[in-house]
């Protein structure tokens, strides 16, 4: 009896699994066409839904308190981010990832998603980053300038050049005629700035607003030749955005004064 | 054992659309079928992806270009040094798993085997912070003999081997329960010491299993990304292994990408093609 019951059960079992495997690959492809907005029946103008945003990794901090702001002044909204690498998030938007807002890192990765015609308008400068040297905390290197980073002994690491940070890096170092080697490139600015962090490295290039957001753990070290290698970021709204209303809503409360305060806490230029 | 009744006989007609369906019970179950060749389709479909759509064109360029065989090149070296490190330290420790009852044996085997489900990129943050410059067993490495493993290509080596290794064990393990124990006893019985039993008896017995094993992890060295990058950090020609060569290349050439992923993939399917036939079977 067992013999029989058994050989009933194995193909329904296979059957059961492949069925199993082919609603999660068809949850996957579907993912996210359905967290579009449902617009609100009780009155004109009002926000609601979920608002998408692609953002580069060294906004995290400001961005995450402006959505906060935002779903607080408009009840019933939702701001969801995806931070990341902005040539990684360019990559998944051109891509066709459903998203409402990218705010990238650099004009250059703006332009991937603009001239695959992905934006919708023309994207807006925003704010501006500068380059900060993080070193150890009391600065044990006594690193006072790019030239000192060039030290021999001294581990350096910098952004990879494909990614804004480093390229930026890679502008300030010629401009000033260095000749630096480090120790690796790492793939964002987080990753570079977690090596010094964990002190793995002596000292990295990074944004003077994840110096900032480090706090106690790194030491910000200012340079003349950053003035040279300011980035510019610009913000747009996407054209297949599910959530129209509530992304200009969003972009607004990012270029308002009250979302310019937030930013420059942070350590950003204004534009 | 109770004789078959009808009864299941009957469910199984109904479950299978009625009698004149038991003809073709030698062939494949149609439920078994087609979630089997949705699987297949579902792992070769990326392949064939990427195969039409590389850039053939440019595809000379790309590949005679210095940094890919910077790249390539540390990738082979690197594995093969993992491989050579998992083989020295994994064999002894599969033998120990599989020969000697210890308590706590299972738990032992159970921690040997987490890097396989761990991600690699824990594995890389739990290597930062063993062997950083700041780590446990780093900072003295560094105090005492002024070795930094991070960014360097012992680096990438350590990061391979600690998702490689256990690979290795495993098979190695299975192989040795497989392999019948009395001829080392024998061995011992006629003189031998149970290292000389070792060496002599139960390693060309086993020799197979190892092959198979330092095949996989070979292969699982080369593919390695998540650890290498976060413990090793990407430096061309010093650390940057093909598959970091492939996601920074991503960021901005994705044409380059699908000419580096082309490589590994080839060189991936060259090793575990020419030698699974030889090696796997016989393990």
């Amino acid at each position: 009896m067992t013999r029989t019951v058994r050989r009933i059960r194995r193909p329904l079992q296979g059957a059961a699994v492949g069925a199993a495997a082919l609603l999660a690959l068809s949850a996957c492809s579907s993912s996210g066409s359905d967290s579009s907005a449902k617009p609100d029946s009780s009155g004109p103008g009002k926000l609601s839904g979920e608002v998408t945003v692609f953002a580069a990794a060294s906004l995290k901090e400001s961005f995450t308190t402006l959505g906060e702001r935002f779903e607080k002044e408009h009840p019933g909204t939702k701001v969801t981010f995806s931070f990341g690498g902005s040539d990684s998030l360019a990559a998944s938007i051109t891509g066709g990832a459903p998203a409402d807002v990218f705010a990238s890192a650099s004009p250059k990765t703006m332009k991937i998603v603009t001239d695959a015609g992905d934006a919708s308008g023309t994207p807006a400068t925003f704010v501006r980053n500068e380059l900060e040297i993080a070193t150890l905390p009391g600065n044990p290197g006594k690193i006072s300038s790019l030239k000192d980073l060039t030290e021999a002994g001294l581990k350096v690491v910098l952004c990879d050049k494909e990614v804004p940070c480093g390229a930026a890096a890679q502008k300030a170092l010629d401009a000033s005629g260095l000749k630096l080697t480090p120790v690796s490139y790492e793939q964002d600015v987080k990753a570079a700035l977690t090596k010094v962090e964990l002190k793995e490295a002596d000292a990295a290039v990074v944004y003077k607003t994840d110096v900032r957001a480090a706090g106690d753990k790194v030491r910000g070290v200012r340079f003349p030749e950053s003035a040279d290698a300011v980035n510019d970021y610009p913000i747009a709204l996407l054209k297949d955005a599910p959530n129209t209303e509530a992304a200009e809503a969003f972009i607004a409360l990012v270029r308002s004064a009250e979302g310019q305060k937030v930013l420059s806490g942070a350590g950003f230029l204004k534009p | 054992m109770t004789p078959p009744t009808d009864q299941p006989r009957a469910a199984a007609d109904t479950l299978r659309g009625g009698p004149r369906r038991r003809r073709v019970r030698t062939g494949v179950p149609l439920p078994l079928l087609i979630p089997a060749l949705t699987g297949l389709a579902f792992l070769i479909v990326p392949l064939i992806a990427l195969l039409l759509r590389t850039p053939w064109h440019s595809l000379p360029a790309q590949l005679t270009s210095a940094d890919v065989w910077e790249a390539l090149r540390l990738s082979l070296v690197s594995a093969t040094a993992a491989t050579a490190v998992c083989l020295v330290l994994g064999v002894p420790l599969a033998w120990l798993l599989a020969r000697v009852d210890f308590p706590g044996r299972g738990l032992v085997r159970a921690l040997v085997t987490l890097p396989l489900v761990l991600p690699p990129v824990v594995g890389g943050v739990a290597l930062l912070m063993a062997l950083g410059r700041n780590g446990i067993v780093g900072q003295w490495l560094d105090a005492w003999f002024g070795i930094t493993l991070p960014f360097t290509t012992a680096g990438v080596v350590i990061a391979e081997a600690f998702v490689a290794m256990p690979f290795l064990v495993i098979s190695v393990e299975g192989t040795l329960r497989a392999a019948d124990p009395r001829y080392e006893e024998a061995a011992a019985t006629l003189g031998a010491s149970r290292f000389t039993a070792f060496r002599r008896v139960t390693l060309p017995l086993i020799a197979p299993g190892i092959a198979a094993g330092a095949v996989l992890a070979w292969a699982r060295a080369l593919g390695e990304f998540g650890a290498t990058i976060t413990f090793a950090g990407n430096f061309p020609g010093r650390t940057q292994t093909m598959p970091l060569a492939v996601y920074l290349a991503l960021q901005s050439d994705p044409e380059a990408a699908i000419a580096l992923s082309l490589v590994l993939l080839a060189v991936s399917i060259a090793v575990l093609a020419g030698l699974r036939d030889r090696w796997m079977r016989a393990g």
